[in-house]
């Protein structure tokens, strides 16, 4: 009997201690979240202030007034700033998809030569930092003529992405196993069929998945858009923060209330998507 | 009417051939079974009639017309493959009507025929279920009633009880044969299991690296082997196979025990000549413990020890040391032996099979 309630008081000890743990790991990832929506209901001085005020004092939401009240009251570009967002953003995600399906499927499913040096300089190219490139793309793109244009990010978003959601879809294809396709061949689909009917839907989470990756990639990216974005024709919203800095000041209250209105459609995206990433859907497909 | 053909059928991958040319006649609604070790060709074979593997060199003919550049869904064909590869994301009857659905037929008609197939394999109950939520039997069965439901001329299987437990493997293949009787079409069965091959099929298609080594009824392949391989391939427990010199009328083991040469071989044979010596389980027997009691004209009787037995109740296979091998012998209404014990064990000699040491194929014309 005292065996067993060391062993019981032991395991409810230890179960406290995972969720201290897990509570800890969790303050964490989320304070900072929590911070930024904190101060941009909140005045300059409490937000600077020494020691940190954690309950805040003066809640208004001035920020956002101004920040939507156009030029004249503090305001920035934001409605142009979001619409560069989105259409830069929704655009890149969708052509690196449809480049990465037709990739990601070609690595899974059919043997060619240097396949594996292809897939390696694919990789490889996630190990260049995009801030080194940025003064080569100046130089380029100023040439070109295509310099603060929705084109040239979609370009540079789009080759950012591609090697990503390459190597994320293949690994999902090569969970649909081959015996699908061929048996729905051999029920009368055309090999396009065969993809559209039974490999698409089976390897769809793992391309929700690759897109909201592609999709927050290009949202938040600031590094190379603030060196190719110049005006409100193309400039996104992580460029726009910088709008709130000048010469001597940083309005950190609206830059945090920019940042919260950047936050919440990825973060509702994510949530609408993460839905359908029902794993193990290829499950009792093949053997038991 | 869908008898197959394969004219010197070839499968080359670059450089390396692994079906070299065979030739087979498939009659229509024959039950043939392809069988082999692991690596023997007859898997691909039957990709390449489903159309799923391509034809190096050779002619692939279903119901008389060349397939070889038919893809698969033009064939009229159906295949059940060893994973079962069920759609996981549709249900039963989703997957039993899905080549309906492709080839656009009235809904009304493919209800009809995926009740009627549903009806054939006892699935009404599971037809609203997804495939993650049957057994391993049942998720067989929906596959066969997947291929059912498309009415094909030819039906490919491709180890299909491979991945069930031995006791579902006899049910589901007692089901096969009772689907061969009710839809009357030609069905291809690969298996490297030969007692599958035997129970179902027609005629056996023995296949090894690539060549064909005999085709013929079961009885033929178990009664006269073409070659040394089939012997031991087909049969269980193997037939005892053993290499040997001719001597006069004897023939030498390997290992120093002889035996008389069979009589049926006795114009055969010259002296000197090396053969391989076969003998079933079933023609080796202790003395009065056997199966041709009586009539047998070629008996030869030796006293040796047991080695070991196994009692499977029935009967026990007695192992013995003969030559430079162990042998099996079969014996029936069985008595207790001891290891050790020398018993009086009979040679049915009328029953041997020699094989060419050099070739393998046998010397029986």
């Amino acid at each position: 009997m005292d065996q067993n309630n060391a062993h019981r008081l032991k395991r409810r000890g230890l179960k406290v201690l995972h969720l201290v743990g897990l509570f800890l790991a969790m303050l964490v990832i989320c304070l900072p979240g929590l911070w930024i929506v904190l101060n941009s209901l909140r005045p300059t001085v409490e937000i600077m202030a020494k020691p940190p005020v954690w309950i805040p004092q003066d809640i208004s939401l001035d920020a956002y007034r101004s920040m939507f009240g156009g030029a004249g009251q503090g305001g920035i570009p934001v409605w142009e700033y979001f619409r560069n967002s989105l259409i830069i953003s929704i655009t890149s995600t969708v052509i690196a998809l449809i480049i990465g399906m037709a990739g990601g499927y070609a690595f899974a499913r059919y043997k060619f030569k240097g396949k594996s040096a292809v897939f390696l300089g694919f990789m490889l190219t996630r190990a260049v930092p995009g801030i080194a490139l940025s003064l080569p793309l100046f130089m380029i793109f100023a040439r070109l003529g295509i310099i603060d244009t929705h084109f040239s990010m979609i370009l540079i978003y789009v080759a950012l992405n591609v090697p990503f959601t390459i190597w994320l879809i293949d690994g999902f294809f090569r969970q649909v196993p081959k015996d699908l396709a061929e048996a729905a061949q051999i029920d009368g689909c055309t090999r396009w069929q065969a993809f559209w009917q039974v490999e698409f839907p089976l390897a769809g989470p793992g391309i929700a998945s690759a897109g909201i990756f592609a999709f927050l990639t290009s949202w938040n990216e600031y590094a190379l858009a603030s060196q190719i974005t110049r005006s409100v024709n193309s400039k996104t919203l992580p460029v726009g923060l910088l709008d709130y800095t000048s010469e001597f000041t940083i309005d950190w209250r609206g830059m945090c209330a920019l940042a919260v209105v950047m936050i919440v459609p990825a973060l509702t995206l994510t949530f609408i998507i993460q839905k359908h990433l029902v794993s193990g859907l290829t499950f009792g497909a093949v053997k038991g | 009417m869908a008898p197959v053909t394969l004219k010197k059928l070839v499968k080359r991958y670059g450089n390396v051939d692994v079906v070299h040319g065979i030739d087979l006649e498939v009659k229509d609604r024959e039950f043939i079974a392809l069988v082999g070790p692991s690596g023997c060709g007859k898997s691909t074979t039957l990709r390449m009639i489903a159309g799923l593997e391509d034809i190096s060199d050779g002619v692939i003919e279903i119901g008389g017309k060349p397939v070889n550049d038919l893809p698969p869904r033009a064939r009229n064909i159906s295949m059940v493959f060893q994973s079962y590869a069920l759609y996981p994301h549709m249900t039963v009857r989703e997957n039993m009507g899905f080549s309906l659905k492709i080839g656009k037929v009235q809904q009304a008609e493919i209800d009809q025929r995926v009740n009627e197939a549903a009806a054939i394999l006892d699935l009404e109950k599971y037809m609203d279920r997804r495939p993650s939520q049957l057994s391993g039997g049942q998720r067989q069965r929906v596959a066969m009633g997947r291929a059912i439901v498309r009415k094909p001329e030819v039906f490919l299987f491709d180890e299909p009880l491979s991945n069930l437990d031995a006791k579902l493997r006899t049910q589901v293949r007692t089901e096969i044969k009772r689907l061969h009787a009710k839809v009357q079409a030609t069905m291809i069965y690969v298996t490297h299991d030969q007692v599958e091959a035997m129970t179902l099929s027609d005629r056996i298609v023995i296949m090894r690296d690539g060549y064909i080594e005999q085709v013929g009824t079961p009885e033929e392949v178990f009664k006269r082997p073409a070659t040394r391989f089939v012997a031991g391939f087909i049969g269980s427990p193997p037939m005892n196979l053993n290499e040997a010199t001719v001597d006069g009328g004897r023939l030498v083991l390997k290992g120093g025990q002889s035996l008389p040469l069979p009589l049926e071989f006795r114009n055969k044979v010259v002296a000197g000549e090396k053969v391989i010596f076969g003998l079933r389980p079933d023609d080796i027997y202790p003395t009065g413990h056997g199966l041709s009691s009586g009539e047998a004209t070629d008996v030869h009787e030796l006293s040796l020890p047991v080695s070991i037995t196994e009692p499977l109740g029935n009967e026990t296979l007695v192992f013995i040391t003969l030559g430079e091998k162990e042998w099996v012998s079969r014996m029936l209404n069985p008595r207790p032996l001891a290891a050790g014990e020398t018993i009086k064990l009979s040679f049915d000699l009328s029953q041997a099979h020699l094989f060419s040491a050099e070739t393998g194929k046998t010397l029986r014309s």
